[in-house]
């Protein structure tokens, strides 16, 4: 069952004298539970593809439709209150909220949500244990390594029980054991809880996990391979 | 996670940079409020140098007096309006005067004085003459002595116990003439009152004007400048043609006006403070904006609205601001305090200006509410208008673009 379906997604950048075509007439379904990897050399369009995946940027041309909702066909606040309820996200550089606590980190988006405070404290404690965090809960993220405050994303992803979670490069600022822990939680998440990952990267470890790969040139899918 | 608490976290991230804009708060707070409660304060004086040495809050007059200030503008006061007088709760004290000029001689010199009859007991609950006795006593009732300023007794070479002539023009042009005894010899704060004033027991002065029962006005006095107005509106439904309410403004323009000019040259004085503070408070926002713009797109991408973000920002800045006002208002109050009740007195050459404008030599303080959260409004509404731009850049903002910075 798709649960993403892509429809000749265009997105052109023209605010430099060159007109840059990033995404250029991309047609993709993904289906529930999915571990895909976007793929492709720098420049390739793989973060414009996930930004407009995400509803972080309006396309040029074209339709997302994500469990039958298009997209952007919805108001600037129905998208902000769609990305809340519906999208995770893991950015590169981890994002967390610097005056957070990793647990606050968790807990603040299902706040977002309105969840009552005694549930969402449980929640992220569980979502933290999950990720292999659970003695660092009160701790900040400048007091965690980089790997640890990425295991703090995608615990923040995964709180707000997303359809799916976008991953721009979750492991590009890693280390060799950090990525290899953050992707044994990931794949576990997704066997076990049928959580959908779709990353862009450009880590081969991180192609060999994915059951999917896409691969972008030039903001064109050149190949589109399932394992 | 209340967003209250993440914006307070938030303008401790650079403890330095808040503490330096706090600072600037702070300071400017306690510069205005110091100089505010030090010029309110120094109105305040003022008014009650004329309100209290001489006019009262508010008179009684025939319609023409006030422009045509001669004995045949008087009227006789009936217990009818004494009564109404009574009845307005605001009232704290009531005295008939009768006024008029006349030329004050010794032996060898005269001089033109002004001379008041008063019923000596009334008019020491409302200018207290007798405080400012120097020498010899107060006039009581039924007195046939007077009481002058010691600059005009010095100029006629007279002192207690001495007879003092006074010669002018009574009632419908009768002649005014009398020696009277020197009771008592009394120094005013304001020394045009010790040049000039000669005050007596009112049927004395009924007699030497040949006015009996006859008065130029009658003064009211309320509980402080609070309560004048209304005073004023419950007099003004009864008293009509052929009288008159006068209220201490009304008879001193030229003191209101000087208030006015003074508290408009303060208040561009303070303008210019808060500009300058103003302008700090924005580069620290613009700062803050600028530097969190990744941050600040990452908590609208995770699926924060725009309007709960702008919400942090404003409450970030109004932190800063609350922790300027309130230590600086904590800081002013033992200032201003300690000089409301210890005024600064003025020697020498200034002193004299101040008496020359008959003002008494003092900066004198104000505790006045307004003193102080004036200040706190002043600076909330410069946040509120700070804070515009964050917002609208919070607005504007590009999640894409903002993610890349």
């Amino acid at each position: 069952m798709n649960i993403i379906e892509i429809k000749d997604l265009v997105k052109i950048y023209d605010s430099t004298e060159i007109e840059v075509t990033a995404v250029n007439h991309i047609n993709l379904n993904f289906e529930k539970g999915e571990f895909s990897a976007v793929v492709g050399p720098s420049g390739s369009g793989k973060t414009t593809f996930l930004n407009l995946l995400g509803g972080l940027d309006r396309p040029t041309a074209g339709h997302i439709m994500i469990d039958g909702i298009d997209l952007w066909s919805l108001k600037p606040r129905q998208i902000t209150d769609f990305r809340l309820h519906n999208i995770g996200f893991v950015f590169q550089s981890y994002n967390l909220l610097p005056v957070l606590t990793a647990k606050e980190n968790v807990e603040f988006i299902m706040d977002l949500q309105g969840w009552p405070k005694a549930e969402r404290e449980k929640r992220a404690k569980e979502l933290l244990e999950a990720v292999g965090l659970g003695d660092r809960i009160h701790s900040r993220p400048g007091k965690l390594s980089g790997g640890q405050q990425q295991r703090v994303a995608v615990a923040r992803a995964l709180a707000s029980k997303p359809k799916f979670i976008l991953a721009d490069e979750p492991t590009a600022n890693l280390d060799s054991h950090s990525t290899e822990n953050l992707l044994d939680i990931m794949e576990k998440l997704n066997r076990e809880e049928g959580i959908t990952f779709i990353f862009s990267t450009h880590d081969a470890r991180v192609v060999k996990k994915a059951h999917r790969v896409i691969t972008l040139e030039d903001g064109k899918v050149l190949s589109d391979e399932k394992k | 996670m209340n967003i209250t608490v993440i914006a307070w976290r938030n303008i401790w991230r650079n403890k330095r940079r808040t503490l330096i804009t706090t600072a600037s708060i702070f300071f400017g707070v306690i510069f205005a409020a110091v100089m505010s409660s030090m010029q309110e304060g120094s109105y305040s004086k003022m008014i009650d140098n004329v309100v209290k040495f001489y006019s009262g809050y508010l008179q009684i007059q025939l319609e023409d007096y006030w422009e045509n200030k001669t004995i045949n503008n008087t009227f006789v006061l009936t217990d009818t309006l004494l009564q109404k007088v009574h009845q307005s709760k605001e009232i704290t004290g009531i005295s008939p005067r009768l006024e008029s000029f006349a030329l004050a001689s010794s032996d060898q010199l005269t001089k033109g004085a002004v001379i008041i009859g008063i019923d000596p007991e009334r008019e020491n609950k409302i200018t207290n003459p007798e405080k400012w006795i120097i020498r010899g006593r107060y006039i009581h009732h039924g007195d046939q002595g007077v009481i002058m300023g010691n600059e005009l007794a010095g100029y006629l070479h007279l002192d207690v116990g001495d007879t003092l002539v006074l010669l002018g023009m009574g009632y419908h042009g009768v002649n005014a003439a009398g020696k009277y005894p020197i009771t008592g010899i009394f120094k005013n704060p304001l020394p045009q009152f010790n040049k000039t004033f000669v005050y007596m027991d009112l049927p004395l002065a009924q007699g030497l004007y040949s006015a009996p029962n006859r008065i130029t006005s009658l003064v009211l006095m309320v509980k402080d400048h609070y309560h004048m107005p209304p005073a004023r509106k419950a007099l003004k439904s009864f008293i009509r043609t052929p009288y008159r309410l006068m209220s201490w403004d009304e008879m001193q323009p030229e003191l209101v006006q000087m208030i006015a000019s003074d508290r408009m040259g303060g208040k561009i004085m303070k303008a210019i403070l808060y500009i300058i503070i103003a302008f700090g408070i924005l580069g620290t926002v613009i700062m803050m904006f600028s530097e969190r713009k990744r941050e600040l797109g990452v908590m609208v991408s995770i699926g924060m609205q725009k309007t709960l973000l702008a919400g942090i920002l404003f409450m970030e800045t109004f932190y800063i601001g609350l922790l300027g006002v309130a230590t600086g208002i904590l800081a002013t109050i033992p200032i201003t305090t300690w000089f409301y009740h210890h005024p600064i007195r003025i020697a020498g050459e200034a002193a004299k200006a101040f008496l020359d404008m008959g003002v008494e030599p003092v900066f004198a303080f104000s505790l006045m509410p307004s003193v102080f959260y004036n200040q706190a409004l002043t600076v909330f509404i410069l946040i509120i208008i700070i804070t515009i731009y964050p917002v609208v850049k919070t607005f504007r903002l590009d999640i894409s673009n903002a993610l890349r910075t």
